[in-house]
């Protein structure tokens, strides 16, 4: 192992010595030694001169940051329900099997460990797992095979057949976004026609909400963000798409990427801000080679960096942050804190991003479909975006389809189809049920599937998992249930503690050994997590469990041992021993007055 | 003229940037908090502070107070839901008062009394926290913390030492100190640190001071905490 402090003093030196970076450097330090040992967080805080205890709490929050020695090679497996219905709990066993080591645990050589990971957005070629940060997908038996013989041989990583590392688009119907080919620098040309002011007005006009589930109107945070007062605004690009069965993101950052950044582009010349940050999710590691060329490529082409298209005062440019594997951070606060290198813990809004953002500074934080479509209202003007979609959901939904369907993939829709269209598109002919809007959305049943995808009627971030009549929606929310245990950030009561409850209850049930005063008290714990969370991880933590409860209770009834309370211990017999020692076996002694004997 | 809010029914006056908890005290009522103190921002992580306002939920330490705004609080919905809150940190933790030596003093307890919270509901973690008795003048005993951050507040921005931090997340978060060894006794902490006076549960305690004011005679047992938070300022 190398030496650790010329290490450090490199990566540190390498981010200019900013504490804001913390993340990243403990991200490229890890990438050196395989994990963090106690003395790189030591030399990281000398470095940056911040406390140690600081780096330790950041270098604890993250699931791809190792304190502890792990495996050379650190295979995790996608647990996400899709995957989970493709085998890859059987598949994860049979890797165990074969390289002789236990989930969760680095082998005794220390060459391997095998554990599971949240959703790694792969959900329509799974099963997924990531080697060392990066993905491979389609897994079989041959190919777990292929790699427990790879790691027994220690074959670095870059030798690995690349057919593994090979990701589809799997793109099957495309609309506006999609279909035309974009012209890039086309969409920036057309806004600055029409000047900042007449650029926003069109943004106005196309009624754009955001594509990243809370639909907010854009270009009413963009107007915010114009009007704070601070002088260098921030535009950030949310890619961390840690929705499970989400994965349309992805696809646009593979193969849309200069719509993306010009869209990002766009809303700085709307705002005044000469910062880009985008915000990308440990598992779409495999992406940031290229986005980083992309953006080199736009530089060259006078669409990022100074007087942007030769316009004076028009400057921007984008770098890009990686995250390292937590789903909170996709809650717009948390993803601030963690591009400022803190643990991701929402903060308290008000003030809301736009006016005190990354740094304190005025920030505007979009999704990566958002600002996509931003180019489309650009080049066809803001009335003719809204003509498309329904009169409050304006424009075309990306949906990205998983499950038990022949066509998995990424649908393009204009908003308002409904769910029985898009099950008939997809070849989901015996669908029981649809998680749209992935865990945290909204679980429909065969008899809703009339509704349509529309954030006034069934909204969503672009999950859409179908659920065949073989599968039981008791597995699903407790698949789900499990996520969001592992996924709290923990800083508030209700959802520190509430999800871990709620993952016991649904184990116990799971087990047979549940009564009904067990949905009782999942009905208790749900409305807790609803009311009191501190943001929408935790309040949004409960829909899975509150929907399937309403809508196939029987699934959870025949798992109960009893319809009624069973007690663990008969409360009365356990008495028995006081009434010997004080001679006493009158009613009165009992709890029931003597009524049960 | 000065503005104001119903608080409970009652007309409560309160001045722009006033939170709803802020403004509610000064007027005389009490809201249950524990990670709120007031010489320190709101953190708003506790919960025990929600109050419903305009019918939603919110964080009172945390939320500005509004002109017009009707604020329900003492109400038998939410102390239902504040004393899930504090079963939650019951169960979570390995709270045993009758051998705690902050019993009496500690606002967990004072609280559980205050909202009637008979049973702990839910099934204990049972978590294992080792304590650290590394210091010479303060021992830590983890199992008792309920993650307020005050000590981390407090060492950071009035001792500015940082001696401690959370790190790990969800259930399994946990405090460390400033420390490669992770023990108190290897970090620049004293037992005069504003951190060493702050823990409103057990986790931080004196050293050879334990016991010195009997349990019957402690903050919390001659009066609610209703009535001691108000009176004391806190």
């Amino acid at each position: 192992m190398p030496e650790v402090d010329p290490v450090v003093q490199q990566v540190v030196a390498r981010h200019g010595g900013d504490p804001s970076h913390l993340l990243q450097i403990l991200i490229e330090v890890q990438e050196v030694f395989g994990y963090l040992p106690a003395p790189s967080l030591t030399a990281v805080a000398r470095e940056l001169a911040v406390p140690r205890s600081r780096v330790e709490g950041v270098a604890g929050f993250y699931s791809f940051l190792y304190p502890a020695p792990i495996g050379r090679y650190r295979i995790l497996f996608s647990d996400n329900i899709t995957d989970q219905m493709l085998g890859s709990r059987a598949l994860l066993e049979a890797l165990c099997r074969k390289l002789w080591v236990e989930p969760g645990k680095p082998s005794e050589d220390g060459l391997v460990s095998i554990d599971t990971t949240s959703c790694t957005g792969l959900c329509d070629q799974g099963p997924a797992v990531l080697v060392n940060g990066r993905a491979i997908t389609r897994l079989d038996y041959r190919r777990v095979n292929e790699i427990a013989e790879l790691v027994r041989k220690a074959v670095p990583l870059d030798r690995w057949p690349a057919a593994f590392f090979q990701i589809e688009d799997n793109v099957r119907r495309r609309d506006a976004l999609l279909g035309p080919t974009f012209q890039p620098g086309s969409a920036l040309a057309a806004a600055l026609k029409l000047g900042p002011a007449g650029w926003l007005e069109q943004m106005r006009l196309s009624g754009l909400r955001g594509r990243g589930g809370a639909g907010f109107t854009t270009h009413v945070k963009w107007k915010s963000c114009r009007d704070a007062a601070g002088p260098d605004k921030v535009v950030v690009c949310n890619a961390d798409e840690g929705e499970p069965g989400t994965f349309k993101d992805r696809v646009l950052l593979a193969s849309h990427a200069e719509r993306v950044f010009e869209g990002m582009a766009l809303a700085a010349y709307a705002t005044g801000a000469r910062t880009g940050l985008v915000y990308l999710r440990g598992e779409y590691r495999f992406l940031l080679e290229p986005l980083r060329a992309l953006l080199d490529r736009m530089r060259g082409d006078g669409l990022l960096g100074r007087s942007i298209l030769g316009e004076k005062g028009f400057d921007f440019d984008i770098d890009i942050h990686l995250g390292a594997g937590a789903y909170v951070c996709g809650e717009e606060t948390a993803l601030l804190e963690s591009l400022e290198g803190k643990r991701g813990t929402p903060r308290i809004r008000p003030p809301f991003p736009v006016t005190r953002g990354y740094l304190g500074r005025p920030t505007v934080v979009n999704n990566v479909e958002t600002l996509a479509k931003t180019t489309l209202i650009s080049l066809g003007g803001g009335a003719a975006f809204a003509a498309t979609g329904t009169a409050q959901s304006t424009g075309t939904k990306l949906l990205s389809i998983s499950g038990d369907c022949a066509l998995p993939g990424i649908y393009e829709y204009p908003f308002g189809v409904t769910i029985e269209r898009v099950l008939e598109d997809c070849g989901a002919g015996d669908a029981q049920l649809v998680q749209v809007g992935g865990a945290s959305g909204v679980t429909i049943a065969g008899y809703e599937f009339q509704r349509r995808i529309a954030f006034e009627d069934v909204p969503t971030a672009g999950a859409f998992m179908v659920f065949d009549s073989g599968r039981d929606p008791f597995d699903i929310a407790r698949n789900f249930v499990h996520f969001f245990a592992h996924e709290s950030c923990g800083f508030c009561t209700p959802c520190r503690v509430g999800t871990a409850l709620l993952k016991g209850y649904m184990d116990k049930l799971a087990l047979g050994r549940g009564a009904k005063v067990d949905l009782a008290d999942i009905e208790w714990v749900d409305r807790l997590l609803r009311n009191a969370s501190h943001c929408g991880l935790g309040s949004s933590a409960a829909n899975p469990v509150v929907d399937t409860l309403i809508k196939f209770r029987p699934s959870y009834e025949r798992r109960l041992k009893s319809l009624e309370f069973e007690p663990a211990f008969d409360l009365d017999a356990a008495l028995a021993d006081a009434r010997r020692i004080t001679g006493r076996d009158d009613p009165a002694a009992h709890l029931d007055g003597g009524r049960g004997r | 003229m000065t503005k104001q809010f119903l608080f409970d029914g009652q007309p409560v006056e309160f001045e722009d940037g006033q939170t709803i908890l802020e403004a509610a005290r000064a007027a005389g009522h009490y809201i249950p908090h524990l990670c709120w103190h007031p010489d320190f921002p709101p953190h708003g992580s506790c919960k025990l502070c929600i109050v419903k306002a305009g019918g939603r939920h919110v964080s009172s330490c945390a939320l500005p107070a509004r002109e017009g705004m009707e604020v329900e609080s003492n109400t038998p919905e939410m102390n239902a839901e504040r004393r899930a809150l504090l079963q939650m940190l019951f169960v979570e933790g390995n709270h045993f008062c009758p051998s705690c030596e902050k019993s009496g003093n500690c606002q967990l307890q004072a609280l559980a009394y205050e909202l009637e919270m008979a049973t702990a509901r839910f099934n204990h973690f049972f978590p294992d926290r080792p304590v650290d008795a590394s210091h010479p003048d303060v021992l830590l005993d983890f199992n008792r913390c309920i993650f307020c951050e005050l000590c981390v507040r407090a060492s950071r921005d009035v001792d500015g030492k940082s001696v401690f931090a959370l790190t790990d997340r969800g259930i399994h978060k946990h405090l460390v100190v400033n420390a490669e060894s992770g023990r108190l006794g290897d970090t620049d902490f004293s037992v005069d640190d504003r951190a060493a006076n702050i823990c409103p549960v057990g986790v931080i305690l004196r050293k050879r001071v334990g016991f010195a004011l009997p349990i019957g005679s402690r903050k919390y047992d001659g009066a609610a905490i209703s009535v001691v938070a108000m009176k004391e300022g806190e």
